[in-house]
């Protein structure tokens, strides 16, 4: 039971910490694509990893200032959105799903092989590039401190500080956006791309404005990471990744502006509760009424797959009987393939 | 002109006979009765993996290590070489040596950059270590098991000279295409006769590849016999799929975008599922393994190599005449061309979509067995053969058979020789830079016809 109890309080400082604003970054930024504009893209851990690169390249590599690197990252984001959305955008919605889930495959393939040593440290990974960040931090960053029975570094209470800032500015941005006339064409775009067409729209510019827009986004969460981390290997940038963000924007509501927020806070919960949970299972002599020990059954390695598992089985089930999620609306997510 | 995906669209909604489902979003009685038939189908799908999960018994960790093989046509596997595995910075870490299998494998203290060296003089005589010279940097992976390839020579009379590596690379080009034509074949049907964008097709090349693991290495069977059940199992996968999951889901009415959703949790949850029973390492089949290439002057290939050239090229072509000479085949190409006409002339349309998918995983799993037979066997080896798939069937024209076979085989052939201008661990990527560039170009690929790119 105190096992549970543990678990259930490190699920809780999940919902708070950076890797949760990791997630609610990307998936707000799926929420331009997908939820708004029903753009089908699958490759939104390349937009991070160029985010968190950019930072991490500038600043160790380069030796530029913090700054710089977070400009250099949106803008290499950017250059990505154009470059997968030129050829994809006027064909129908698959196209743009495989190009995407390609080309992050192939961006991390090529940031993780020997060739880009130089610039990316491959698989070794840089770090010690987030000091400028943590130096403008209003409190002692090595400090630790106590708030509501769990632990927080002063530096990651400084990431998450941002990061939720970032996160609600971020929101408020595509709220704004979503009741203006601009996304009012997005989502008659996704709805009828053929009628926002006979109105006189660009749904092609539309349709671009949106990539990147959501690219930005991904991007930054990308940074949070970078900087909450303290390292970075593009073997973190794995596509199941994007992955997980989708999954967290269909549990929240899709096309809602807090939707992928709550969908990230919830999806770390329970990540991090069944992960603490079966550890503690699988540690424990905890045997399956007397049929066999669950030590036995899976390694504590496992455990790291199993919310690989528990995610994919929770997408397929909510995206065939909820797909509108926590608080989407049904006749909003009704999308198809066009 | 019609195309089948937008027809499925158009035409599912009315299919269901309750008016209001899929619409206002109270499901009719029908609908929920579906609902509660997909639920138990997938609950009995999960556990029926969770059941098989337990069979092969408990996953471990391995440690992580480099290991290989030294062989050559001439002294056949070379036993006694000493090996050494140092960090970057010179510290040794390990030491091993050939057994009579020419096998060596030396465990490293964890993941990352390893310097592995041979040592030449315990090598036999006339035997040197290639042009590459007598030390790999090798990078291993957590869990890895990172092989380590010493092109070793054997100084027989002109060994080398006579090749040509544009050669050599154009027909490992050829062998590898034709495995990704096989895969991709079934991912090109499915997606003519149904509309969907199947992400999970990897997962049932995986599949074939691991079964016929277990089979051969755990339960002692001969390959040949083991890849048999393994496409026998494979085709039983498909059609589970189907029947299980993909047929209730178009009875619904389920729109395309949410079924490739589907399908990429689907892809996700059986990947991480086969990790966990299977481990993150990477392993051979047990035979076939020691074969020495055999030299055809321009070029050398191992027997394995060219069987797997021969199997594809008669499987191909059996499928291709397949398609063209009988009824089934004909139904087939009548229900990707038009799905409508096709059922109102008297094709049982469901049939011929389930058939589509026991065929598109048999041959999955073919192309599953053959990849483990020439590059080992690993969890993720389906996802990562699925983009150059993708890249292929995209190439030839999404939708169409022949456009899968003619595209898988140039993705093929452009991985391996890009590998003359590019470094070999990012070779995967100029076949999707192929991709994207074919998109700008000529979007509805070789084959395809412009009304079906919308």
């Amino acid at each position: 039971m105190a096992d549970l109890l543990d678990a259930f309080t490190l699920g809780v400082r999940a919902m708070f910490a950076y890797q949760a604003v990791f997630f609610a970054l990307l998936a707000i930024g799926l929420n331009v694509h997908f939820g708004y504009t029903g753009l089908l893209n699958f490759g939104q851990i390349a937009f991070a990893m160029l985010g968190g690169f950019g930072i991490a390249i500038s600043v160790s590599k380069w030796d530029l200032p913090f700054w710089v690197g977070v400009l250099i990252g949106i803008a290499a984001a950017v250059l990505l959105a154009l470059l997968l959305g030129l050829p994809t955008l006027r064909l129908r919605a698959d196209y743009l799903a495989i190009v995407t889930i390609a080309s992050a495959e192939a961006l991390r393939l090529l940031f993780r092989s020997g060739g880009s040593t130089e610039l990316t440290n491959s698989t070794q990974g840089i770090s010690d590039f987030n000091g400028g960040f943590l130096s403008l931090a209003p409190w002692d960053v090595a400090k630790r401190y106590d708030i509501l029975g769990t632990r927080w570094s002063g530096g990651e209470l400084w990431v998450i500080t941002v990061g939720w800032s970032l996160v609600a500015l971020s929101c408020l941005l595509v709220w704004a956006l979503m009741r203006s006339p601009w996304g009012r064409v997005l989502r008659a775009v996704r709805e009828d791309e053929d009628a926002a067409r006979a109105l006189g729209k660009n749904v092609y510019a539309f349709k671009m404005q949106s990539l990147v827009l959501g690219g930005i986004f991904g991007a930054l969460g990308g940074m949070i990471y970078a900087v909450g981390t303290g390292s970075q290997n593009p073997d973190q940038y794995q596509n199941a990744n994007t992955f997980l963000a989708y999954g967290a924007l269909i549990l929240g509501g899709a096309a809602r502006v807090l939707g992928p927020v709550i969908g990230a806070m919830l999806l770390w919960f329970i990540i991090a509760f069944s992960d603490s949970a079966l550890a503690a299972l699988v540690s424990g002599d905890n045997s399956f009424f007397g049929l066999f020990e669950w030590g036995d059954l899976l390694s504590t390695t496992d455990i790291a797959y199993i919310r690989f598992i528990i995610i994919g089985l929770g997408l397929m089930l909510l995206m065939i009987f909820r797909p509108q999620g926590i608080l989407g609306d049904r006749r909003e997510v009704m999308l198809d393939a066009r | 002109m019609t195309h089948a995906p937008s027809r499925v669209r158009r035409e599912d909604p009315r299919r269901t006979s309750s008016p209001s489902a899929g619409q206002t979003g109270t499901s009719g009685h029908r609908s929920s009765r579906h609902r509660y038939t997909v639920l138990r189908l997938l609950l009995v799908t999960f556990f029926g993996l969770a059941i098989a999960a337990l069979t092969p018994g408990v996953a471990s960790a391995a440690g992580e290590q480099v290991r290989g093989t030294l062989t050559t046509g001439a002294t056949g596997p070379i036993a006694g070489v000493t090996i050494t595995v140092e960090t970057p910075d010179g510290q040794e870490v390990g030491e091993g040596e050939t057994d009579e299998r020419g096998r060596f494998s030396v465990p490293v203290p964890g993941p990352g950059e390893y310097v592995v060296t041979l040592d030449t003089d315990s090598l036999p005589e006339n035997v040197t270590v290639g042009g590459a010279g007598d030390t790999r940097t090798v990078t291993v992976e957590p869990n890895g098991r990172e092989p380590v390839n010493f092109g070793l020579s054997d100084g027989q009379r002109g060994s080398g000279s006579d090749r040509i590596l544009a050669v050599q690379l154009f027909v490992d080009g050829l062998r590898f295409g034709l495995l990704i034509a096989i895969s991709a074949v079934g991912l090109s049907l499915i997606f003519g006769t149904t509309g969907l964008t199947n992400f999970a097709h990897g997962e049932l090349v995986t599949i074939g590849a691991i079964v016929a693991f277990y089979l051969n290495v755990d339960a002692d069977i001969p390959l040949l016999g083991a890849a048999v059940i393994a496409v026998v199992i494979g085709g039983l996968v498909g059609a589970l799929n189907e029947l299980a999951l993909w047929r209730p889901l178009r009875r619904r009415g389920t729109g395309l975008v949410a079924a490739l959703v589907v399908s990429i949790g689907l892809s996700l949850a059986v990947r991480y599922l086969i990790q966990t029973v299977y481990g993150g390492r990477s392993n051979p089949y047990e035979d076939y393994q020691s074969q020495r290439a055999r030299d055809y002057g321009a070029f050398a290939l191992t027997d394995r190599d060219l069987y797997s050239i021969i199997i594809s090229l008669v499987v191909l072509v059996a499928v291709a005449l397949m398609l063209q000479r009988t009824r089934i085949g004909k139904a087939m190409r009548a229900v990707a061309d038009n799905r409508d006409l096709a059922a109102s002339s008297g094709i049982d349309v469901n049939r011929v979509i389930l058939i589509v998918w026991v065929m598109g995983g048999a041959l999955a799993a073919l192309g599953g067995v053959l990849l483990g037979l020439s590059d080992q066997i690993q969890w993720d080896m389906g996802f990562r053969l699925l983009l150059l798939m993708f890249a292929g069937v995209t190439l030839g024209g999404l939708g169409t058979a022949y456009g899968a076979l003619v595209g898988s085989i140039i993705v093929g052939v452009f991985v391996q020789m890009s590998t003359l201008v590019i470094r070999d661990d990012v070779k995967y990527v100029g076949g999707l830079l192929l991709l994207i560039l074919i998109l700008v170009v000529r979007p509805q690929g070789i084959l395809g016809s412009r009304s079906r790119v919308g």
